[in-house]
């Protein structure tokens, strides 16, 4: 029990480490998405729709077993240099959870695109800003700050989801957890060692995103 | 409203009765996933050499058996856990296992064996045919040693939870890269996908899986058997439960006196598994 501690702990670092980079992959997805979704022709807009639509409309479950399993049953795939990269666990995982939490992100922002209110646009246009430059120093910046509670849900929210990393054979928090069960058969105590390690890095996310928030606030 | 309250209670006093029809009969645990130990048929049906053998052993113990399935990696926890009474699902009597539940004596045998794709460099090994961990004699320790050269730096892919997977933790072949998934099935893909440079399992289960896929598996190295992979395999029950172990005990004994182990072993794995 207390000498599982210190495997679980350096099991929550692959934890994190696979939340930040797909996190990081997933926003740039995600903005790059939003601002297709913000695009006035139709064919654009509608296979970014699509994007989140597919990506929201299944479970992260199973897109990993599509991008890990099915992947590698294609024989031709193997023989290509992209086989390099889904030839790893780990790279798989990233590639599924960052399309995944990108399809949220998107979402998350486009609203928060939306809710900008025109008249801000306007008055820097009436300044004679550039549109580019209203979309990068004004828009892009608002956007964020109105996304911030809803992107700290979705970090929340895929921080639980990278314990489907396990299923992929990664040895993440969750797939050391049960990689102990198997030697000791004490399922309760671990997971619950387990699951306290899961709620203390919520809660270090949610005071993260409580104090951005804060700071960034139009107050 | 008395009407209403009334048929509440008789549909959940119903329901309560309903729940003890099985409580005296036996709820034996498998996993439904381990051909041909035990796995499941196109109709979902559980199937196999134990599913088979346990309605044999009920028979000889003179009460009814139900057959739950459940996932491999939690089979000791459920059976401490009360979700079964006993464990018929390939999983061999081993020392660290014996810590948490008790066998009963061995009903079948199997050996283990690493298996490759055809054309890897690790076909053909310069081995033994069978090795026995138990006392190992010089033979063995010389294929231990071929083996820890040939599989240094290489992925091996094993069941999670199983002889396997501690036999290769221990160290016996060297460090190599393990890597543990929840079914046999799921080593099976990532074999053949090539994620796998070799993988470690009961010899059956990759020649049935070769049969099956048309997959170019193909056997490499010694078989193994005794030390980290046990000694046999046997019907896992409660410490708290010795008058259910002794039962399965007497049963295994009149099953194996009739030849009912045996003729159900040939049926399933093509030879004669039975001990």
């Amino acid at each position: 029990m207390v000498n599982s501690l210190p495997k679980l702990l350096s099991a929550a670092f692959i934890t994190l480490k696979l939340l930040s980079v797909s996190l990081i992959i997933g926003l740039f997805i995600g903005l790059f998405f939003a601002i297709l979704r913000l695009n006035k022709n139709i064919f654009i807009n509608k296979f970014a729709y699509g994007y989140s639509y597919v990506f929201r409309g299944t479970p992260l479950l199973v897109q990993i077993f599509i991008i890990y399993f099915g992947l590698g049953q294609i024989e031709y795939l193997r023989s290509t240099v992209l086989w390099v990269i889904l030839k790893e666990p780990y790279w798989c995982a990233i590639i599924a959870f960052a399309l995944n939490t990108g399809a949220y992100t998107s979402e998350i922002l486009r609203s928060a695109f939306q809710t900008i209110k025109p008249g801000i646009v306007e008055a820097g246009k009436s300044l004679g800003i550039s549109n580019r430059v209203i979309f990068y120093k004004i828009q892009i910046p608002i956007a964020i700050r109105q996304s911030l509670p809803a992107y700290g849900n979705e970090i929340i929210l895929m921080m639980k989801g990278t314990s489907l990393a396990s299923t992929v054979t990664i040895m993440d928090l969750t797939g050391v957890a049960k990689y102990i069960i198997s030697t000791t058969f004490k399922p309760i105590e671990v997971f619950i060692v387990a699951g306290g390690i899961y709620l203390f890095m919520t809660f270090i996310i949610h005071n993260l995103i409580k104090y951005l928030e804060k700071k960034y606030s139009f107050n | 409203m008395n009407n209403f309250k009334k048929t509440i209670f008789s549909v959940l006093f119903s329901l309560l009765i309903i729940g003890n029809v099985n409580a005296d009969k036996i709820k034996i645990g498998t996993e439904g996933a381990y051909p041909p130990w035990n796995s499941k048929n196109e109709a979902g049906k559980l199937i196999g050499f134990e599913v088979e053998l346990a309605y044999t052993l009920c028979r000889y113990i003179g009460q009814q058996c139900v057959i739950v399935e459940q996932d491999w990696d939690g089979m000791i926890p459920a059976l401490i856990m009360r979700k079964f009474d006993a464990i018929m699902a390939g999983m061999s009597i081993t020392a660290e296992r014996q810590k948490a539940i008790s066998f009963s004596q061995g009903y079948a045998d199997e050996v283990a064996s690493l298996a490759v794709m055809k054309g890897s460099s690790l076909e053909g090994l310069d081995t033994p045919a069978g090795i026995n961990l138990t006392k190992p004699n010089s033979d063995a320790k010389k294929a231990l040693k071929t083996l820890t050269g040939a599989l240094a730096g290489k992925t091996v892919c094993v069941q999670t939870a199983t002889i396997h997977q501690n036999f290769l933790d221990s160290g016996d072949v060297g460090k190599v890269n393990v890597r543990t998934y929840k079914t046999q099935d799921e080593v099976n893909l990532d074999l053949a996908s090539g994620r796998c440079d070799a993988a470690l399992a009961a010899a059956v289960a990759f020649s049935d899986y070769a049969e099956k896929s048309g997959k170019p598996v193909v056997l490499t190295g010694p078989t193994f058997s005794g030390g980290a992979f046990g000694n046999g395999v046997g019907v896992g029950i409660r410490k708290d439960d010795a008058e259910l172990l002794n039962a399965f005990n007497k049963a295994i004994d009149k099953a194996r006196k009739n030849g009912d182990i045996s003729r159900i072993a040939t049926k399933w794995f093509g030879f004669d598994a039975s001990m």
